[in-house]
């Protein structure tokens, strides 16, 4: 999928930095950010929160079959990344042998180039996840 | 409030179909359903048409005008109903929604999606619209991968097994070589299975559902109209839906599709049966990990038994729950918009007793299951025989 320029410009916090909010009526923590909290609605209070970009791998797989734009970088991990301070994302794990990820490693966030669009040129960057040593 | 009934139905036959169009595929449908249904067209009050990305597939918007335009409709509310691949069956519901409201006595529900007019890459990125394009698919997550994640979850939680999950695709393949209208009408073995080229680790090219071009139509009547038209109506008993978050990584469980428990626990109610009930089920098994954690949404068998309950035979044609005796969306084909139709034609031609060599012996409720993207939204429909 082709992103325009302000869309991908408009994402530049939670994609560069891990930037998300996180509710001061209840407490509970988003990323990506969300513009209400989804319990208190109305009641919701969001403030900007910075994650640390620790966590662990919660699930994984290995893509063999790529999307547009992704070609030659298969075979690559996806992974759902259970963030220290809670939430969970969906991330690459790179500098690592695909077939060496399992449940329950320890990763930190790594900011990396995502991919390049075609027809726009658009190069998109955001957060990847290495295993930690 | 008025009961609905089914009182046509009409397939086209599911594959990859070069010669023939959107428009060729929904039409051929409608008309077998209005012939099936014995009705002229003109009593039709309204129609819905299930269609996930027409835009992305051939260029078309509008679809619920040319669909009836083209079935020469033109003239009554047409709509389009759009949720990735439970549009059909969301449809269906439109449908049933619209007799129960009493704004229409007869009405049709389509789904169709002609996936083959572009490459498979591009058919793969359309598809992936169902995903949270900004927070997943950004990062290169194919839908391959999101049920891959769910099933990782579920071996590591369950035990579940690889060869557990081939053993959907052999049953499913299997129940597909007895349906003349599916895609693919080979038996296939776990063996098979488990050689065929990783898509996305632990799923294999053959735990994966097709890419298809197909359409389905059911004419659905108030009682009134069915008792009058018809001498083997199906009664939709019930038609429930539910949502969940968009992106997979917002679940509390992976392992479990809280919108299908949700739909399927209002439907059993709403139809006054329980699980044990039913005969037969069609469920959305887009994956094979998707059948599995379909089984134990609905209560066929605990959370986390659904492995062992393929294994052991109890989803086959002779097993005590018959699950996805078309061949399911695996072996029959996955026209996106079409499946949740093509689900309800799969109930009704059961409990007619129309179902030729994969019947199911003395059918009386039947249950579809129609999922959207990786969860986010699902719709159960109970179908019952006339009792008399």
């Amino acid at each position: 999928m082709t992103e325009g320029l302000a869309l991908h410009w408009r994402l530049i916090p939670p994609r560069y930095n891990l930037i998300g909010n996180t509710c001061k009526n209840c407490g509970q923590r988003f990323f990506p950010p969300r513009n209400i909290c989804p319990d208190c609605r109305r009641k919701s209070r969001l403030e900007r929160f910075k994650y640390s970009g620790e966590g662990e791998v919660y699930t994984y797989s290995i893509v063999r079959v790529a999307p547009t734009g992704f070609e030659f970088q298969k075979p690559y991990v996806v992974a759902i990344v259970k963030l220290k301070e809670g939430p969970k994302c969906t991330a690459q794990i790179v500098d690592c042998d695909p077939e060496g990820v399992r449940i329950g490693d320890k990763v930190e966030v790594v900011f990396r180039k995502i991919m390049a669009d075609d027809d726009s040129g658009i190069i998109k960057y955001g957060y990847k996840f290495k295993l930690k040593k | 409030m008025t009961k609905v009934a089914v009182i046509g139905i009409g397939i086209t036959q599911f594959g990859e179909f070069w010669e023939r169009s959107y428009r060729d595929l929904i039409t051929e449908a409608g008309i077998n359903a209005i012939q099936d249904a014995g009705i002229d067209g003109i009593e039709v009050g309204a129609l819905y048409v299930g269609s996930m990305s027409p835009g992305l597939f051939i260029g078309q918007e509008h679809v619920a005008s040319l669909v009836a335009d083209n079935a020469g409709l033109t003239g009554i509310p047409a709509t389009r109903v759009e949720s990735a691949c439970a549009s059909g069956g969301m449809a269906l519901r439109e449908a049933y929604l619209s007799i129960k409201a009493g704004a229409a006595d007869i009405v049709v529900a389509g789904g169709v999606e002609k996936m083959t007019d572009v490459s498979t890459e591009a058919a793969t990125d359309a598809l992936a619209g169902a995903a949270d394009q900004e927070w997943e698919a950004f990062h290169g997550v194919t839908f391959p991968a999101l049920y891959a994640m769910m099933a990782r979850r579920h071996m590591k939680e369950f035990g579940t097994t690889e060869e557990q999950l081939a053993m959907v695709a052999v049953k499913n393949h299997h129940n597909g070589s007895l349906n003349p209208n599916a895609q693919y009408r080979k038996p296939i073995t776990v063996d098979e299975v488990m050689k065929s080229a990783p898509v996305a680790d632990p799923l294999k090219l053959f735990d994966c559902s097709p890419i298809t071009d197909g359409a389905a139509v059911v004419i659905l009547a108030s009682e009134e109209r069915a008792k009058k038209l018809c001498d083997k109506p199906v009664w939709i008993m019930a038609s429930a839906q539910a949502s969940d978050t968009l992106a997979l990584h917002d679940r509390k469980s992976l392992c479990r599709t809280e919108a299908a428990v949700k739909a399927s626990k209002i439907a059993y109610k709403a139809a006054g049966v329980l699980p044990k009930d039913v005969d037969f089920a069609e469920v959305h098994d887009c994956f094979t990990i998707a059948e599995i954690m379909a089984v134990e949404s609905l209560g066929f068998c605990e959370v986390g038994r659904g492995g062992k309950f393929t294994e052991d035979g109890e989803t086959s044609l002779k097993g005590r729950k018959p699950v996805n005796t078309s061949g399911g969306l695996k072996a029959k084909g996955h026209p996106v918009g079409a499946t949740g139709i093509a689900q309800a034609v799969e109930a009704v031609m059961q409990l007619r007793g129309e179902a030729g060599k994969r019947q199911v012996h003395d059918a009386t409720v039947g249950l579809t299951h129609n999922v959207g993207g990786s969860g986010a939204s699902c719709v159960v429909h109970v179908f019952q025989k006339e009792v008399r």
